[in-house]
């Protein structure tokens, strides 16, 4: 088990460097000068040598790589060129309203999730099954910003029960936050759920094709019996496993829903970073997203394993 | 043969679009680039079946049009994934074990850690919104899932026996991959093709919806919707024929997917039944 998490650990180690030079390479390189780009046609010759300066745009591509990388490494992001504030400053107010979204739709999710799909399961063929695979078939096709939206008109407009957007911080109170942040996390959570219960159907439905499930039925315990002593339990390993997937897909996708909802996460501050050419802002926030997807993967990756030692000789 | 319900279903439905989407380069009801301010903001009508926008443009028109733009977008991530991804797959199985193999794999791992909306983020905070990008972020994204699929199925053929007489012939691998193994891994292909290939309309609309994608006057769902958010409790119809169309696509696609599954897998249709 060691010594799998420490070969992970080391694959963790490379992806996140292999990222980090993509990013720079794309946000740095490509676009030639970054301080004329940011500063955009009209720039003044001796404006976009100060940026530069203010940068550190000044020695080689690989001095700036470093600085940067070891600059993350002891928390240090760079300073916003718009906000003129420190860009760790920026992420650490915004990650509370992000975070906390992905981990509610996951939750959401996951308790929907559940229940549904092994009803299905245990009424493979039935109405019931016909139904809540109808169901999920549509919430998969449903775009979760559209979800958003009807939540919206149904739920703030029409019905006034959640406010249509914004957000009143969590020292204002846990409960109004908490509030705020329901109807994007029920919007982020739907598609995940439906993909979520189809999954967690057919999983069962392998699991009872097994011989031990045949043994237990021929014991004499009923379908139900089995399902809950037996299937459910070998049945969690692919689900666990997609789950752990789905908080990146939640991760990105929170930066989409929190334009509807105008709650001022992630996703505010990138796109806000996109159109002010803020490359510094861009820079880190995606290298913050993809360091979270990475580090989940190898987070599932050890929790499999150690669930089910068949998968630390695999590796 | 009989054909599953679903795949006849999902394909009449992703047909509906497809069609409209062809009509749309010879004929529209109202042309989607002209503004006809005092038509503006007409719920469905005779004149306007589905109504018309905040600049008096037909909202069917523009579906019809929008359906192109999605339609295209998602083809040609497909298509980059399937012509990038596919080789890439097939290379690595046939190298299978070696460095070569592990570089490939561990560089699609890296693909797979920037989701589609990160490396369109990326794209455009550089290169500015674009159609053609929204188009390379998804293209990008689709590569690593044909490689790993490709991979996954030409490893499995490569142990068979009619493979090793094949190379006792003194097939050398590229014509052992192209001739023998390729056609054996069409059918994985083309399930996720269309499954792919549903996920790049999603994509598409998303990444339009937010700014990243086909810009104005382009229509595009994405953006409809989008436009249409600040009016939505007034015009609501602006929101919902979109968002319906999106729907109904992804859904067909997704059905499409599903019963090509049924009939080209013969594995699998005994856990899904």
């Amino acid at each position: 088990m060691l010594r799998f998490a420490a070969t992970r650990l080391i694959s963790l180690s490379l992806s996140l460097l292999a990222a980090s030079v993509v990013i720079f390479a794309v946000i740095e390189v490509i676009p030639g000068d970054p301080a004329a780009f940011m500063l955009g046609m009209n720039a003044q010759e001796d404006t976009i040598a100060a940026l530069r300066e203010q940068l550190g745009l000044e020695g080689s591509i690989f001095a700036r790589y470093f600085n940067w990388i070891t600059g993350m490494l002891t928390g240090d992001f760079g300073t916003s060129y718009t906000y003129r504030v420190p860009v760790t400053e920026l992420v650490l107010a915004r990650i509370w309203i992000s975070l906390p979204l992905a981990m509610f739709a996951l939750i959401l999710s996951t308790l929907i999730a559940f229940p549904v799909g092994l009803i299905a399961a245990a009424r493979r063929g039935k109405p019931a099954d016909m139904g809540i695979m109808a169901t999920t078939q549509l919430g998969i096709a449903i775009p979760n910003f559209w979800f958003a939206m009807l939540l919206v008109v149904v739920f703030a407009i029409n019905l006034r029960w959640f406010s249509a957007g914004g957000f009143p911080g969590w020292e204002n109170g846990f409960w109004p936050s908490l509030k705020s942040l329901t109807l994007p996390a029920i919007a982020l959570a739907l598609p995940q759920a439906s993909i979520l219960a189809r999954i967690m159907r057919s999983s069962v439905l392998d699991t009872l094709d097994q011989d031990y499930i045949r043994t237990a039925r021929a014991k004499g315990l009923t379908r139900r019996q089995s399902i809950t002593r037996h299937a459910l339990r070998n049945a969690m390993i692919p689900v666990l496993t997609i789950i752990g997937m789905q908080f990146s897909f939640l991760l990105a996708g929170a930066i989409i829903i929190e334009n509807i909802f105008f709650l001022p996460g992630l996703g505010r501050l990138i796109f806000q970073g996109i159109t002010q050419r803020d490359l510094v802002v861009v820079e880190s926030v995606v290298m913050l997203l993809v360091f979270a997807v990475i580090t989940v993967t190898f987070l599932v990756d050890i929790a499999y394993a150690a669930v089910d030692p068949r998968l630390r000789r695999r590796a | 043969m009989k054909w599953p319900r679903t795949l006849v279903f999902g394909a009449a439905l992703f047909a509906i679009f497809l069609f409209a989407a062809l009509i749309s380069f010879l004929w529209t009801p109202y042309d989607v680039e002209v503004l006809n301010i005092p038509a503006k903001l007409k719920t469905p009508n005779a004149e306007f079946w589905f109504g018309s926008d905040h600049f008096g443009r037909d909202i069917f028109s523009m579906i019809m049009v929008g359906a192109r733009t999605s339609i295209a977008v998602a083809i040609v991530a497909v298509g980059i994934g399937i012509g990038l991804g596919v080789p890439l797959g097939l290379w690595a199985a046939a190298n299978h074990g070696s460095w070569l193999d592990e570089v490939i794999m561990r560089g699609n791992d890296l693909v797979f850690a920037f989701p589609s909306l990160v490396i369109a983020i990326l794209i455009t905070a550089v290169f500015g919104p674009s159609a053609l990008n929204a188009i390379i972020a998804i293209g990008i994204f689709n590569i690593p899932v044909f490689a790993r699929i490709s991979r996954g199925g030409a490893l499995s053929i490569w142990t068979l026996d009619y493979i090793l007489s094949a190379r006792v012939a003194g097939k050398n691998a590229l014509r052992i991959s192209v001739e023998h193994i390729l056609p054996n891994i069409a059918n994985l292909l083309i399930v996720q093709g269309t499954i792919q290939f549903s996920l790049g309309i999603l994509a598409e609309a998303a990444l339009s919806y937010v700014g990243l994608g086909a810009q104005p006057p382009t229509p595009s769902w994405g953006r409809m919707l989008a436009d249409s958010q600040t009016m939505i409790s007034f015009a609501p119809h602006l929101a919902l024929f979109p968002g319906f169309a999106i729907v109904l696509t992804v859904l067909g696609l997704n059905l499409m997917g599903d019963g090509l599954r049924d009939i080209l897998d013969p594995k699998i249709r005994r856990s899904r039944q």
